[in-house]
């Protein structure tokens, strides 16, 4: 079939041509983390090392603070809550950056630009699955023992990558456009960790600023992933997790339209 | 066979110079100007933007197994175009169809990390050119030998040399089995021994039945490998022949651009004609470094007193590298009598680095400013530059600047004890 180049016409066999370019995603994400572990004196350490600080810092804070303590142990309560920040943190931060951070694959080679943020999610995802073992580990050691509802989680997850996939796209484009937002992304992602429920539970919230608090997305999947690694020892809102699905949905649409509709310019704006 | 029918890309240039992106800032302030002009349609703005015309109105038809050439100078469009076919930038009037694979070679080693390995590059750097790993696999032993970097294999590629990397990045595009090939200026790199070796390897490509376009600035290789050539000037087609012609055409052109006429005036004078010339005064293109740099600018002036000129030496990015000053220098003004004069001015403008520089030349009112000012008036190429007289060619492309800096007598060493 012949390949034809007009004004406009990217779009005709876009999503094909993601799937054909599907082994280059897999080898931009192998080249991140191999690059990243190869620069490093500890190497994949660090994947763990940054949630567990992160934990001690909020348990101590819950200690501080005199949080209401639960029946499940302030470790395993607050690292699940960690996993999906870190997750979404660092997979929505190097979304973000994706695009100018691969300049010259950029203006030198074709293939769609999808494929960049997609693997800098697909990176995050490989460091949040080795926080997942040390989870695992923990939840052992505290013998905290998950039920049946671990089949949710999954989806949760999935989730998670969506809703950093759908912002990051959305990012990575208008970064390309306004390199104001190198500055914007770090400061709103170090924002976002205190206005999601990290630290504390939703049920901790005040009733009254309850139906603003859930438009933050992350509050269904924080709440969800507490769901459902802690077997009936968690509440869950299903008008929260619900909310949360619509804005993911709704950051994927707006992230594929934009980035779908200022790519054919990046090879010149870049 | 690609067939491209009456392509154009268009680019807005933004008045402002400097920083290629726009900040949050200059979009809120221009939408709020925007807005004001809306509001108040009497009062308008002066567009901060500027049309240009990369590329216009390209057509042209290569058939399955040609091996055409792309020549022009710096500017003209060729990679513009390569561009556009690559699907790197889309075109803003036209079409261009293309039947079968198309790979696209605009730079060696597009996507290579300095701390992965060889072995790892050469699986990234196919993945990047569009191959298949199994094809990567099939291929690997040959590109491997190619390369000559059999020993080096797990050796992270910063600790290559430049040329065992150079080797290694275009092996792995030399095996690149599509039915389009374009490819852009890749055989400019590399010691000589691997020029011819590569220069092998695309002749191999043109002879197993494979379409190649070819952009060079190297007219020999271009000779070498294609029997068509198309010759690009300011975005459009100027010949479309027999690769020898266009080559005659090519050379034609350089001299002709600049023995054409300037528009425009200033308040006091008019620069009406600014050539680089030789010894004999006939206008030359190139330009042999350690050589004085004649000008010869025909200039029209009102007689007023305090007039001067200035010239100024840029690169190919258009940075200011020199200049030149009537007055400034030399102390001496234009004459005070109206008139239309020849002026020569004979420069030493250093050692220059191989490349293509432009001279903007400038009448102005003595410490007060510009009066006309013409971007470009001349241009020249220096094709080859050696201050050392060895065979490696400092050019300025590298980025290791624009001039050499030979050293004034011999350097001395003396040995000195640990206390110095």
């Amino acid at each position: 079939m012949p390949l034809v180049i007009e004004p406009g016409r990217s779009a005709a066999h876009y999503w094909r041509d993601l799937w054909r370019y599907r082994e280059l995603l897999s080898f931009l994400a192998w080249r991140d983390i191999a690059v990243r572990y190869k620069q490093t004196a500890i190497g994949v350490l660090w994947a763990v090392i940054r949630p567990a600080l992160t934990l001690l810092v909020f348990v101590a804070f819950r200690r501080m603070a005199g949080l209401r303590q639960s029946e499940v142990p302030d470790v395993i309560l607050v690292l699940a809550a960690v996993l999906p920040w870190q997750f979404f943190a660092s997979a929505l931060s190097e979304a973000s950056s994706s695009l100018i951070g691969n300049t010259s694959l950029i203006s030198k080679v074709y293939f769609p630009r999808l494929i960049i943020p997609l693997s800098a999610v697909v990176t995050a995802f490989v460091d949040f699955a080795i926080t997942l073992v040390m989870l695992a580990a923990l939840m052992a050691w505290y013998s905290v023992e998950p039920g049946a509802r671990l089949l949710a989680l999954p989806f949760f997850i999935a989730q998670c990558a969506v809703l950093a996939l759908g912002l990051g796209l959305l990012l990575a484009a208008l970064t390309v456009r306004y390199r104001d937002f190198r500055y914007v992304v770090p400061f709103s992602i170090q924002m976002g960790l205190f206005v999601s429920p990290v630290a504390f539970e939703t049920s901790q919230v005040p009733e009254r600023w309850r139906a603003l608090y859930v438009l933050n997305p992350l509050v269904g999947i924080i709440d969800g992933f507490r769901w459902s690694l802690l077997d009936g020892r968690a509440s869950i809102d299903p008008a929260v997790v619900a909310g949360s699905i619509v804005v993911t949905l709704a950051s994927l649409a707006a992230g594929v339209w934009y980035f779908r509709r200022t790519e054919r310019g990046f090879a010149d704006a870049i | 066979m690609v067939a491209v029918e009456k392509l154009g890309k268009c680019y807005h240039l933004r008045r402002t110079e400097g920083a290629r992106y726009v900040t949050l800032r200059d979009a809120m302030a221009g939408a709020a100007a925007a807005s004001v002009r809306w509001l108040n349609p009497g009062r308008t703005a002066k567009e901060a933007t500027e049309e240009f015309w990369a590329l216009r109105d390209v057509s042209f038809k290569v058939t399955q197994g040609q091996v055409v050439g792309i020549i022009g100078r710096n500017g003209a469009g060729k990679s513009t175009l390569l561009k556009i076919l690559s699907r790197i930038t889309e075109p803003t009037v036209g079409r261009a169809t293309l039947n079968g694979r198309v790979a696209s070679l605009l730079e060696v080693g597009t996507g290579f990390h300095p701390e992965l390995s060889g072995r790892e590059n050469i699986y990234l750097n196919g993945a990047i050119l569009g191959m298949t790993r199994a094809e990567i696999r099939r291929q690997f032993e040959a590109i491997v030998a190619f390369a000559g970097v059999e020993q080096f294999l797990e050796t992270p590629v910063k600790h290559y040399s430049s040329g065992m990397y150079v080797r290694l990045a275009f092996a792995v595009a030399a095996h690149l089995e599509p039915e389009v090939l374009i490819v852009d200026e890749v055989l400019a790199v590399g010691d000589l021994e691997f020029q011819q070796k590569s220069l092998g390897k695309m002749h191999e490509v043109s002879r197993s039945g494979r379409t190649v376009l070819f952009v060079s600035h190297n007219m020999a290789a271009v000779n070498a490998l294609t029997t068509r050539t198309l010759l690009l000037d300011q975005g459009e087609v100027r010949f479309d022949g027999r690769t020898a012609e266009a080559i005659g055409c090519y050379s034609q052109l350089a001299v002709q651009a600049r023995s054409q006429g300037i528009s425009g005036r200033g308040g006091h004078t008019a620069i009406r004609n600014v050539t680089v010339v030789d010894a004999a005064g006939s206008p030359v293109v190139q330009y042999a470094p350690g050589a004085p740099l004649r000008l010869s600018i025909v200039v029209e002036t009102d007689g007023s007193p305090r007039l001067s000129i200035e010239a100024f030496l840029l690169d190919s990015m258009n940075q200011k590298l020199a200049m030149a000053s009537l007055h400034q220098f030399e102390g001496l003004t234009l004459p005070e009598q109206a008139g239309r004069f020849r002026l020569t001015i004979e420069v030493q403008p250093g050692w220059l680095a191989s490349g293509s520089y432009s001279i903007d030349v400038t009448t102005s009112v003595v410490n007060s400013s510009w009066d006309h000012y013409v971007d470009h008036a001349a241009t020249i190429e220096v094709i080859a530059s050696n201050p050392g007289g060895h065979s490696w060619d400092f050019k300025h492309e590298y980025g290791y600047g624009a001039f050499a800096m030979p050293c004034v007598g011999r350097p001395e060493f003396a040995l000195v004890g640990d206390d110095e």
